[in-house]
């Protein structure tokens, strides 16, 4: 299915966001994610289900003002 | 020194970590500097990038309090989710929240800030936020649940000091309890000095530290002229006048 990471179309073959960060070398780092411009916790990673047209964000700490 | 949600910090200083030439620049500028606080924010992170957790480093062996933002927000609903990212990446309810309502002035919108402010509060957070310094704003966001004010003294990297100090001061009558904290807009230590010798708690910058030729003496300026204004707040200024009082004793001159 085709879904949008961080402004990006990418085609992707799993069902869930935690999968999703596996397959993009995510692994154990330390990020933050939203799905569809909503919140999704590190903890419920694992259920949340992607389906085709998602918009997923994923962030890490940066410099900031 | 100011005290945040209960928390004391030791600096009146609060610096950003934004735009500076290094990593070693910026460490160097808060050593200097003694600043209590560090602004910081999220942003994208690719696939094993090392951009968040190098950062997430250095800010830790900086061994200040941390203050996430949600700069570049514009909605209600982006600024609180960006909030929650970033307590998530921080572990801290610290949030300085800002929602923007124009592009060219980077002015905050009023009317999404004090949601945003709202719903943050009633999720747990702590928010700080960047407001201007309209008097009703203000009362509006501490009815919102924010114990914390930080009014502009201008927009955001302009460099132009207070430009409503009748403004800022009304707020610091108004609210003599609420820690107020000036954010953005200044460009050298003695407008710091000034915000401070009108009872402010605190400032925030980033752009006049970072974008100084030499970062880190400009940010000991700025940690000089705070504390120096801090001073004068509390040593009771005199009042000025009009005509002229002489300052040596009239009596006793030799009649010549």
């Amino acid at each position: 299915m085709k879904i949008t990471v961080n402004g990006e179309a990418v085609e992707t073959r799993v069902s869930t966001l935690a999968e999703l960060l596996v397959d993009l070398g995510h692994g154990n780092a330390r990020i933050a994610t939203a799905v569809n411009e909503a919140f999704v916790p590190a903890k419920t990673r694992a259920t949340q289900r992607l389906v085709p047209g998602d918009r997923v964000e994923i962030v890490s700490p940066r410099q900031g003002g | 020194m100011p005290e945040f949600y209960g928390t004391k910090i030791a600096s009146r200083l609060m610096l950003g970590t934004a735009q500076y030439p290094s990593p070693a620049i910026l460490a160097e500028a808060f050593r200097r500097s003694g600043a209590g606080v560090a602004t910081v924010s999220v942003r994208r992170e690719a696939g094993g990038g090392r951009a968040g957790p190098d950062f997430k480093i250095l800010i830790q062996n900086l061994g200040v309090a941390v203050l996430p933002n949600t700069a570049g927000c514009y909605s209600v609903r982006e600024s609180v989710t960006t909030a929650q990212m970033a307590r998530e990446l921080f572990d801290t309810d610290w949030i300085k929240l800002e929602v923007i309502g124009h592009a060219d002035t980077l002015q905050p919108d009023p009317f999404a800030l004090v949601e945003a402010a709202r719903n943050l509060t009633e999720d747990g957070f702590q928010v700080f936020p960047y407001c201007t310094d309209d008097l009703v704003l203000c009362e509006k966001l501490l009815e919102a649940g924010c114990q914390v004010l930080m009014p502009w003294g201008a927009p955001i990297g302009s460099g132009l000091g207070l430009n409503d100090p009748y403004a800022l001061r009304s707020l610091r009558a108004h609210f003599p309890e609420i820690p107020l904290v000036v954010d953005a807009g200044l460009g050298l230590p003695s407008q710091a000095a000034q915000a401070m010798e009108m009872g402010y708690d605190a400032v925030l910058l980033n752009t006049a530290v970072a974008r100084a030729g030499d970062p880190a003496a400009m940010a000991e300026g700025f940690a000089k002229a705070v504390d120096a204004g801090a001073l004068a707040h509390a040593a009771d200024p005199m009042e000025p006048r009009d005509m002229a009082a002489p300052s040596t004793p009239v009596l006793g001159k030799a009649f010549l």
